[in-house]
C-alpha cells in the first residue's frame, strides 16, 4: 500500500532558510545545504523546496545552489519559485531535481502548464496555490506574488483546470494559518479532496504527531507538508530541524 | 565502467552522485563516442514514452544499445520511463518502444485511484534476484508515475507492488533489468539497488 508523504518545506530568501507566519514576520532558521543534509539523514519522504523571493524579485533560480542540494539528498526534491519558462525548468531538471512546483506564472502564462507536462511528463510537474479564508464571502481567495496579489480564480474551478491540464500535483497552502502551529485547516481538505484525482498535498498549521496520525486517518491518500513543525521544537519552540523517525512513523500511520 | 545515458531530459546527476558516493566508475553518455569502455549501462528515467523513444532513435544510440545488449548481452538497467522502454509499446505513445522484454506498458483505469502514483510503496517478491540482495521485503521505495509494465511472461517479473492492482515493479529478463520505482530517490535502499546492479 502507498503511504502518505510527510514532507519538510524549506523557504529560501537571499539563499538561507527562513521560518514565516502568516507570509510575514521572517525568522532566520540556517542554511539551506546543512537543513537538507539533516533532512536526507532523517529519510525524509521528500522534500519542498520553496524560493519566496524569486518570482518578486524576479531573480533566475539559484542554479548552483539546486545543483548542491540536489547532490546532498537522496530523496525527491520539488522546487519551487521563480519558474517562468522551459528553459528555467530544463536547467533545473538537468541538475537532478525531479519535480518543480509553478505558482505565480500560471496567472499570467497558464499555457506553460501544458507545454512543461508535454515535455517532462505529469508526474514531474506541480503547482502550488497560497490561499486564504475570504470570511464575508465563505470562499478561498487565492494569492500569488507571494500572497501581494489576489486572483479572481476561484479555487476548485482552477484546480480542476490545472487537472485537465495535466499537472502531477496540487499542493495548497494556507495563509491564514502558515507558521502558527495551530492545526491543519481541514474545511479546506474537504472541499478539495473527493473532487479531484491528482495527488493532493496540504500544507499550513501542521501541528504535531498526533495530528498527522488523525488526519490520514481521516483522509488516506493526502499528503501533509509543512515547515515549522519540522522546524522547531519543544515547549520554547527552539529551532531544531526535526523529522518522524521510522518509529513514530508506525504511529502516525497506524489506523489507515 | 557504468555508463549512464543521457537522452537530454533525464536525471542522470542524481544516479551518478550515488555511484561517485559508492566509489564506483561512472560515466554519462552523452553521444555515441561516450560508449567505449562501458561494461554496464543505465537508462534514467524522467520524461514521456515518446519524449525518450525519439531521442533514442535520433540520436543514434539505438543501434549501439542493440549491439552491446542484444549481441554483448552487457547488462543494463532501465529506471522508471527507462524501464518503460524496454517494453514494445506504451498507452502513453505512438513510437515503438525497444521491444526487449515481453509486454506493453498501460495507464492505471480506476478513479478511485490518484495518479500519479506518487510515494512510498512496498515491493512483493515473485522470484529471487541478485538486484534484491539484501533488501528487506517491508522496505519502501519511491514511485512517481502514471503507467506501468504488464509483463506477457510471468518469469520476468522480480518483483510487483500494490496499488489498486499489483504491477510489475522489478523485472529481469537475461541481462535485461528494469525498475519502476526510483533508486536514486530511495534513501539507503535505493542506494542498496544500485549497487547490487553494479556487482552483477
Amino acid at each position: 500500500m502507498l503511504y502518505p508523504r510527510i514532507i519538510p518545506c524549506l523557504l529560501l530568501k537571499k539563499d538561507s532558510v527562513f521560518n514565516t507566519l502568516n507570509f510575514h514576520k521572517l525568522t532566520y532558521i540556517g542554511d539551506p545545504i546543512n537543513s537538507v543534509r539533516i533532512f536526507n539523514e532523517k529519510k525524509a519522504d521528500e522534500i519542498l523546496i520553496f524560493d519566496i523571493d524569486a518570482s518578486i524579485q524576479n531573480t533566475e533560480p539559484n542554479y548552483n545552489l539546486i545543483s548542491i542540494l540536489a547532490k546532498e539528498t537522496r530523496m525527491p526534491i520539488n522546487y519551487g519559485g521563480g519558474i517562468k519558462n522551459i528553459y528555467q525548468a530544463s536547467k533545473i531538471f538537468h541538475h537532478g531535481v525531479e519535480k518543480i512546483s509553478l505558482s505565480s506564472i500560471i496567472f499570467n502564462e497558464f499555457n506553460l502548464v501544458s507545454e512543461l507536462v508535454k515535455i517532462y511528463g505529469s508526474q514531474s510537474i506541480t503547482v502550488t496555490l497560497d490561499v486564504k479564508k475570504n470570511i464575508k464571502e465563505n470562499i478561498y481567495d487565492i494569492y500569488y506574488y507571494n500572497g501581494t496579489v489576489r486572483s479572481k480564480e476561484k479555487l476548485v474551478n482552477l484546480i480542476l483546470k490545472l487537472e485537465d491540464a495535466g499537472i502531477g500535483e496540487i499542493i495548497i497552502n494556507n495563509i491564514d494559518k502558515d507558521g502558527t502551529m495551530r492545526g491543519l485547516d481541514l474545511d479546506l481538505v474537504d472541499l478539495v479532496y473527493n473532487k479531484i484525482h491528482l495527488p493532493l498535498t496540504v500544507m499550513g498549521g501542521a501541528k504535531n504527531h498526533e495530528e498527522l496520525r488523525n488526519t490520514f486517518t481521516n483522509y488516506k491518500d493526502i499528503s501533509i507538508a509543512g515547515s515549522s513543525i519540522f522546524l522547531f521544537k519543544g515547549r520554547l519552540n527552539a529551532v531544531l530541524l526535526n523529522y518522524p523517525s521510522n518509529e513514530e512513523k508506525q504511529f502516525i500511520f497506524s489506523k489507515i | 565502467m557504468i555508463g549512464i545515458i543521457d537522452y537530454g531530459s533525464g536525471n542522470v546527476k542524481a544516479i551518478s552522485n550515488i555511484y561517485n558516493y559508492l566509489n564506483i566508475e561512472n560515466k554519462i553518455i552523452l553521444e555515441k563516442k561516450d560508449f567505449s569502455k562501458v561494461t554496464k549501462l543505465i537508462l534514467p528515467g524522467v520524461g514521456a514514452f515518446d519524449s525518450v523513444m525519439r531521442k533514442i532513435n535520433s540520436s543514434g544510440f539505438k543501434n549501439i544499445m542493440n549491439d552491446y545488449i542484444i549481441d554483448r548481452k552487457i547488462k543494463i538497467l532501465g529506471i522508471c520511463v527507462g524501464m518503460q522502454i524496454l517494453a514494445s509499446s506504451s498507452e502513453e505513445g505512438n513510437e515503438n518502444g525497444l521491444g526487449w522484454i515481453p509486454g506493453v506498458v498501460k495507464k492505471f483505469k480506476n478513479n478511485k485511484i490518484r495518479l500519479p502514483h506518487m510515494g512510498w510503496n512496498k515491493l512483493i517478491m515473485e522470484k529471487n534476484s541478485l538486484l534484491i540482495k539484501n533488501i528487506d521485503m517491508g522496505s519502501r521505495f519511491y514511485f512517481l508515475h502514471s503507467f506501468y509494465f504488464k509483463t506477457a511472461l510471468l518469469e520476468n517479473v522480480v518483483c510487483k507492488t500494490l496499488y489498486d492492482q499489483e504491477f510489475s515493479s522489478i523485472i529481469n529478463k537475461d541481462n535485461i533489468f528494469g525498475v519502476q520505482f526510483h533508486p536514486e530517490k530511495s534513501h539507503d535502499n535505493g542506494i542498496k539497488i544500485l549497487k547490487n546492479f553494479a556487482l552483477l
